[in-house]
């Protein structure tokens, strides 16, 4: 068994501030109380002296500027969940460890990610994606991982042997032990797990209880440690607020890239793709802009899901700066993996293709593109009609052997006679007989028209009718 | 090695010595006496080709319908990007192209139209892009000409300029009507000379009986 750790120490932070790159001290508070303490703070807080457990008054007289967020576990707890669910995209074992860690279970997986160092590095640049700082460790037992990870070391153990030496270097803090025991132990003199490992068992448990044995034992192997599989959702919800409000829209792809990097690990894990997602943006004055992206197929690749919103985004104009950013996905399709093949298939080309007019309709509109398909129907402007790309050719009526022009204008245009000849850029000269179109009396919308090719001074080629006495244009043979 | 013959038919080296040697990559346009007229014995893919027409209903479309029949039969797409009316499919059906094939993008703006083009022929399925733009300044049309040589489609322009501006283009051809027949005069085109305006007999095409397009059998 090989478990990696996966520990996030700002996550109470991040969740808050991952949207923006931000320069500014930042901390969460425990409550919104002027008693609460730091959570959590960031790099900059830190220079200025502020860690986790010091009074915010105390921390704002070190920075004036610092800038705080109330502590959100609930978020917090959904933020984990998520990890978790990307986290599937490496092996199938994940398991959460709150508050602040998950856990993988990698060693069938070091295979197909070609090692371990490959697969470290995968997860580390895949976490940066997502916007979130992690510390990562990995050892033969879960809580091994852990408390490596908790020292901010990158520990890497494959075997029993090196773990004992290793785990005893660590202090007796990453164990988080309540305060009395830390004490406690801090009073005997013992700093490190080592120091501890070394005195006789039965007097640790009768002085620092059991708990503490127990804990060890786990690191150490020696006592099964049954750790619960964490189940993907079955659908994809997040929201990001965002720490300044913000209305360009590269940084709302900025913090975007964060949320369909999320979505899309699930996506891989689950082998699935998403079809429909929103995008809601909260704004300063309570309105919301819905983004809803419709694909035309299935699909979790980051690279094209963000730029489908690129030119979305583009489009829309925003009522005012967003605050907060939500991802929702509708049922979650399955979406067969792509890369067994060595050459390009019709799959291939055909989800090619659905890129291009859903890149097309992004930023055009929904009805910008449009297949066009013919329908059995006399009535020239009815006898076609306008259907999803690649569908189209249902009906193809083989009674017609008329003419029929390359261009229909929308509406037919209504033409000016000189002496009964109607004119177009000049006289129009009748070309053929009147094919005679009288139809739709059943419907509302009947015709009785006679259509004619002529030509004009020009040359050119028109279709053109009459109808009770005047004279229309309705086409060009272009 | 490559040798010089392979270099030098690379559709990107342009040779001043007639018209006939080059080798484009190119479809037949259906016309014996136009393929004659167009470097690489068809429509040229993967460059910019211009087609000026003074006024509709002449005959520019319908030059290119023996192609597109043939692109599309041959499951290449056919997009058509902001046409000023409406493409009418059963015409179209009637040229013999498969509608499924058939591609409609509808783009107000310049810049959207340019956009869409771009995003067309950078798609390696598209086996033509047709977009009607008539105000087009040169830098946009450079950086058409350039998204069609990244793929292979083959990008016709068409306006409707009487006033011929200057292009960058790499074949521009000039649509007009003279005694019922569709004349078709090259402006530029890569090689050397220029040959006499085409006559093309079109008047049969629009009285094409449905279902049995007179260039099919032409073209199986």
């Amino acid at each position: 068994m090989l478990w990696l750790a996966l520990r996030f120490p700002l996550l109470p932070l991040e969740i808050f501030t991952r949207g923006a790159a931000m320069p500014d001290p930042l901390a969460v508070v425990s409550s919104s109380s002027a008693n609460a303490e730091i959570v959590a703070c960031n790099q900059q807080a830190r220079r200025h002296g502020i860690d986790a457990g010091m009074p915010v008054t105390a921390a704002w007289a070190l920075a004036s500027g610092l800038r705080v967020f109330t502590h959100d576990v609930p978020a917090e707890r959904a933020a984990l969940e998520r990890a978790a669910a990307w986290a599937l995209q490496f092996t199938p074992t994940v398991s959460i460890a709150t508050p602040i860690e998950i856990l993988l279970e990698v060693e069938g997986s070091l295979r197909f990610f070609g090692g371990l160092n490959r697969l470290w590095a995968d997860i580390k640049r895949k976490t940066g994606v997502t916007g979130y700082t992690v510390h990562m460790a990995g050892a033969p037992t879960p809580l091994a991982a852990q408390l490596f990870a908790r020292a901010g070391l990158p520990t890497r153990i494959r075997h029993g042997d090196a773990l004992r030496l290793s785990l005893g270097q660590l202090p007796t803090s990453v164990l988080e032990l309540p305060a009395a025991l830390g004490g406690l132990l801090q009073d005997i003199g013992i700093r490190t797990l080592g120091e501890c490992l070394e005195l006789p068992r039965d007097g640790l448990a009768r002085r620092a209880g059991k708990e503490l044995l127990a804990q060890l034992d786990r690191a150490l192997g020696n006592v099964p440690d049954p750790r619960p599989a964490f189940m993907p959702p079955q659908t994809f919800k997040a929201t990001l607020p965002l720490p300044a409000p913000v209305e360009n829209a590269e940084m709302l792809l900025f913090a975007a890239r964060r949320l369909i990097a999320e979505l899309c690990g699930l996506l891989a894990a689950t082998g699935k793709g998403a079809q429909q997602l929103k995008f809601l943006l909260s704004h300063e004055d309570g309105r919301e802009t819905h983004l809803p992206l419709n694909l035309v197929t299935a699909s979790r690749d980051p690279a094209h899901l963000t730029s489908v919103l690129r030119e979305r985004l583009e489009r829309t104009r925003l009522p005012s700066p967003a605050i907060a950013m939500t991802l929702e996905s509708g049922m979650l399709l399955p979406l067969p993996s792509g890369n067994l093949t060595f050459l390009p298939d019709e799959r291939e080309q055909t989800e090619a293709l659905s890129r291009l007019i859903e890149r097309l309709r992004a930023r055009l509109g929904e009805n910008a593109v449009q297949g066009l398909d013919v329908i059995a129907d006399h009535r020239p402007e009815r006898a076609w009609r306008a259907c999803e790309p690649g569908n189209g050719e249902g009906t193809w009526i083989t009674w017609r052997s008329a003419t029929r022009p390359l261009w229909l204008l929308n509406t037919p245009r209504p033409l000016a006679q000189i002496h009964e000849i109607p004119q177009y850029e000049g006289p129009l000269t009748r070309l053929t007989a009147a094919e005679r179109i009288e139809s739709g009396w059943w419907d509302g919308d009947d015709v009785k028209r006679e259509y004619f090719v002529a030509r004009n001074p020009a040359q050119s080629l028109l279709w053109i009718y009459r109808e009770s006495g005047g004279w229309y244009l309705h086409g060009f043979f272009s | 090695m490559q040798s010089l013959e392979a270099v030098l038919n690379h559709p990107a080296i342009w040779r001043g010595n007639g018209c006939a040697r080059v080798a484009i990559p190119s479809v037949s346009t259906g016309f014996p006496e136009l393929d004659a007229a167009l470097p690489g014995g068809g429509w040229p893919a993967a460059v910019l080709t211009e087609i000026y027409a003074a006024h509709r209903g002449i005959g520019e479309m319908q030059i290119f319908m023996p192609a597109a029949a043939r692109l599309t039969r041959a499951g290449r797409r056919v997009m058509l990007i902001a046409p000023p009316y409406i493409p009418y499919a059963p015409a179209l059906a009637a040229h013999g192209l498969k509608l499924p094939h058939l591609m409609l993008v509808r783009a107000e703006r310049i810049e959207e139209r340019f956009w869409a083009c771009e995003q067309a022929l950078r798609h390696q399925d598209c086996g033509a892009v047709l977009a009607w733009i008539d105000h087009a300044p040169e830098r946009a049309l450079k950086r058409l000409q350039l998204a069609a040589e990244t793929g292979n489609a083959i990008a016709l322009l068409f306006r409707s300029a009487r006033v011929i501006p200057a292009s960058p283009a790499a074949l521009r051809l000039q649509i007009e009507r003279s005694q019922d027949r569709t004349l078709v005069r090259v402006l530029k085109r890569r090689g050397s000379g220029l040959p006499a305006p085409i006559a093309l007999d079109l008047q049969n095409s629009p009285s094409v009986p449905a279902g049995q397009p007179r260039q099919l059998e032409m073209m199986s």
